[in-house]
């Protein structure tokens, strides 16, 4: 009986493990950033971003597909971040490193309190709360001109080299490598959080939270710690466009980037952690593409793709891949 | 002293005006929302598109301005009674995310449409004869249109609180806001209640989208830019109530002419901040129930 | 008498809560006795899982205090409680349905000992957390399914799991919320057996309509009518009370 027992409990951890082994797909998002920058050296400016704006979406995936918190001002802490690290460029602070954990700090810290406040709350006033913090900010950093630079932007950035020793060149090479180094390190410790107790955790208070109240779990508490993380990421996020493209006005808190990435995550698939990688890229390349060609259009149609997505794909590129491989499965 | 109570007397009466332009334009949503649970981000959408309606009909067909409301209202309601039944009606009691999702998308278009049909500019919104220039008041004169909006907007106020209070389809309106099954329980056709409720509301706000096309410039960033304040009024009044919008929309108008009067470098940061506080200590709204 | 000197393991004084109009607890005063095996019953809309909702923290009474073991946790939270020792389980099975069985109790005990947070290590690693799950399973008979998701298993079994998730939280008062709601009386049994052979130092609190199942496990019932006590008392006390008879039987009582 013992022996029996043992064998289920080592089956059982086993499974666990399997969980958050690396799979050899999990590569491929990696290969492909290498490929293409072989492949497309001309569109290296249109990598960083795509890059940085991945850092963005995962941040966005975090605090919604695992925490289950709708956000509609998500830009408040990437817009947080990017005008931390501009305004220490812009005042002889350029060193880029630094900037990321300056801005990772200062987006931590807005994340907590705007956290604190917006957390207490639930539905319609939830949603509003995580809009109002956006709003107030973008209000606030238009009418701070002088200081931010207002729409027309933050002038005399200057950013130093990597370490010193990488300087940012005209063609790219470095911004996209350094987008990319960062977008690695925040992926692998988001992979880490998300398998971990307390990842699995945010899932639970998501589905079920009256379970996790009654298991003893403090829901607040995990909430706040997400929201905070999150708000992080999205500030560093903010730092890497405003540091590549020297450059930062007060789009970075808009209400339109605070959108834009829900419908890059969904694109791709939220609460799946890969949804980001797909989603945005694919979204930020047909933007390049078409949006240069009539803008006007470009909104109709992702407008468009948002309502039918909503009705039919629900679960994004992602979701699609899912349900054909059942459907392969089940003729096997 | 005069001076001052010049100013606020200013202040009352322009804000006033404001807050039944957004009173009319965001009580349909306050309903919609607290009696089908969605959020409509698209809202703005029949305002923005009543505004259109009206101001078209007005400049390039020389319709007369009271004409020009009734066709937009019942354009705007017709339309949105066909949103209702195609698309919001498969998400009610859904996930709240794809409720959003889905209006983003919709605002989304309707930008594109807007700025298709009629260019980025703002129409242009000339009152009809009567109701330019300056009306005398007794103890001072003011302009005659806001005049007009506030005496508008205060017969539409009471008519529509009369119809909510009086008549059997506001009863069935104010049963099923408070208690839906129940009110199924009771034979309530609330399906057909929704559709007519949502009409109704998307109507008044092309309604006021229209009326209002002066102190909110019709053009095709409306729906988007315009939403905070729709949003302000709904969460702050009450989701589900007639009269809590009516006090946000009272405490807004007043606030941010007052703000854009007396601090115009605070701009709108303060009635950010005050939302937020006042969501914080009354999260349902001020006349929310608990 | 030897009750009053010692703290009891759950005690409402005055415990009070309304929705408007609508009173749910008027002015509750209940004791738990330490390893009670203590039933509440009452028809419906009595406000039985009300009480629960009180004790256990879901709801904020008006009035009134919530003592443990003579502490008083009325300001405390649910998961506060819970780490006190206040557990209970929901008259509606609410697991974890994708979870295997196993997983849910370890969620549970991993909680509990303060693991549940962890930021900085993989899900399912620590070792003596499954081991311990895995124990609970085995003392309730659930260890062959214990691989299985929840949502796979025979609703009679789900109920058992929902109290294994229960014991995987260490309770001092256990509050049970119809333990055999919904399930076919063939399963019912291993129920009734399961909550017979728990700890006798747990302090139990069962609701029930099932009379059979309350009679054959309590030694003290509680009836609660209207958001009030109407009467307590042994057994065989309760079962010959006119009043109670009234109240489950109606007419029939006098027929």
């Amino acid at each position: 009986m013992a022996a029996v027992a043992e064998h289920i409990v080592a089956s059982a951890a086993e499974t666990f493990a399997r969980r958050h082994r690396f799979r050899w797909y999990e590569a491929l998002p990696w290969l492909v950033a290498l490929a293409a920058y072989f492949a497309f050296p001309d569109y290296l400016a249109l990598g960083s971003q795509i890059i940085a704006t991945v850092l963005f979406a995962l941040s966005v995936d975090l605090v919604l597909g695992y925490a289950g918190i709708i956000t509609l001002g998500q830009a408040a802490f990437f817009g947080t971040g990017a005008y931390a690290a501009g305004l220490l460029a812009a005042h002889g602070m350029g060193a880029p490193v630094i900037g990321l954990f300056v801005a990772a700090a200062v987006a931590a810290l807005v994340g907590l309190i705007s956290g604190i406040v917006v957390l207490r709350t639930h539905g319609l006033t939830q949603l509003m709360m995580t809009l109002m913090v956006a709003v107030m900010l973008h209000e606030a950093a238009n009418k701070a001109n002088t200081v931010t630079g207002g729409a027309d932007g933050l002038q005399g950035m200057e950013v130093s080299p990597v370490f010193g020793v990488f300087h940012f060149d005209l063609y790219g090479n470095t911004a996209y490598f350094y987008c990319l180094v960062v977008l690695f390190i925040c992926w692998f410790l988001m992979r880490r959080i998300v398998h971990s107790p307390f990842g699995r955790s945010l899932t639970g208070i998501r589905e079920t939270e009256a379970r996790m109240h009654a298991i003893g779990s403090p829901v607040f508490r995990r909430r706040l710690v997400a929201y905070t993380i999150s708000a992080a990421m999205a500030g560093v996020s903010g730092a890497l466009v405003a540091q590549t493209t020297q450059f930062v006005a007060t789009d970075a808190l808009g209400f339109e980037r605070s959108g834009n990435v829900l419908i890059m995550l969904l694109l791709g698939g939220i609460g799946r952690l890969y949804g980001a990688f797909i989603g945005v890229p694919l979204y930020m390349i047909a933007q390049d593409r078409f949006a240069a060609i009539d803008p006007v259009y470009w909104y109709f149609w992702i407008g468009l793709l948002l309502v039918l997505m909503v009705m039919f794909a629900r679960g994004g590129v992602l979701g699609i891949i899912d349900r054909v491989g059942a459907l392969l499965r089940r003729r096997r | 002293m005069s001076e001052i109570l010049s100013a606020a007397v200013s202040i009352g009466f322009f804000g006033l005006a404001f807050a039944m332009v957004l009173y009319l334009i965001s009580v349909g949503l306050s309903v919609t929302m607290g009696l089908m649970g969605f959020v409509n981000l698209a809202h703005g959408v029949f305002a923005m598109f009543g505004g259109y309606a009206v101001t078209t009909l007005m400049n390039d067909f020389g319709m007369p301005f009271w004409l020009s409301l009734i066709c937009a209202v019942v354009i705007v309601a017709a339309i949105s009674v066909v949103f209702e039944r195609v698309l919001y009606r498969r998400l009610y009691g859904g996930d709240e995310l794809d409720q959003v999702l889905l209006t983003i998308g919709l605002v989304f278009m309707s930008v594109a449409v807007a700025k298709y049909f009629w260019g980025p500019l703002a129409q242009l919104f000339q009152p009809p004869p009567e109701l330019r220039g300056q009306v005398d008041l007794g103890f001072r004169e003011f302009p005659a249109y806001r005049t007009f909006l506030i005496v508008c907007g205060a017969v539409l106020v009471t008519g529509l609180w009369l119809a909510l209070d009086r008549t059997r389809f506001g009863a069935k309106i104010r049963a099923a806001v408070d208690n839906l099954r129940m009110a199924q329980a009771v034979g309530i056709n609330t399906s057909g209640l929704f559709t007519i409720a949502f009409a109704l509301g998307s109507g008044l706000a092309a309604l006021g989208g229209g009326l209002g096309a002066e102190l909110l410039p019709i053009y095709p960033g409306y729906a988007t830019d315009y939403l905070v304040y729709f949003l302000i009024v709904v969460s702050v009044g009450g989701l589900g109530s007639i009269r809590g919008p009516f006090l946000a929309a009272l405490l807004l108008g007043i606030a941010d002419t007052a703000f854009k009067y007396l601090l115009p470098e605070i701009g709108s940061f303060f009635i950010y901040a005050l939302t937020l506080v006042l969501l914080m200590w009354r999260p349902r709204g001020l006349v929310g129930r608990s | 008498m030897s009750e009053a000197a010692t703290p009891a393991a759950l005690e409402t004084r005055g415990l009070c809560k309304n929705f408007g109009a609508l009173t749910v607890a008027n002015s509750i005063d209940f004791r738990l006795a330490r390893g009670a095996r203590h039933a509440l019953i009452g028809p419906n809309g009595a406000g039985k899982t009300s009480f629960v909702n009180l004790v256990t923290g879901v709801l904020h009474p008006n009035d009134g205090r919530i003592l443990l073991d003579g502490a008083d946790v009325t300001p405390l939270s649910q998961a506060q409680r819970v780490k006190r020792g206040i557990v209970r389980t929901f008259q509606i099975t609410t697991l974890f349905r994708g979870l295997s069985v196993l997983e849910n109790v370890t969620l549970a005990v991993s909680e509990r000992l303060g693991s549940g947070g962890d930021i900085h290590r993989p899900a399912g690693s620590r070792r003596h957390i499954i081991d311990e799950a895995y124990g609970l399973l085995e003392r309730l008979g659930l260890h062959d399914e214990a691989l299985r998701p929840v949502k796979e298993l025979a609703y009679g079994r789900q109920r058992l799991v929902e109290i294994a998730v229960a014991l995987g939280l260490s309770p001092k008062v256990l509050l049970l919320d119809e333990p055999a709601a919904g399930v076919p009386s063939s399963e019912s049994g291993t129920i009734v057996d399961t909550i017979e052979r728990l700890p006798a130092e747990i302090a139990l609190l069962i609701i029930e309509h099932d009379m059979d199942l309350v009679f054959r496990l309590a030694r003290r019932i509680t009836v609660l009518v209207a958001g009030q006590i109407l009467v307590e008392g042994a057994p065989p006390e309760i079962a010959a009370d006119a009043r109670v008879r009234q109240v489950y039987l109606g007419e029939r009582a006098h027929a």
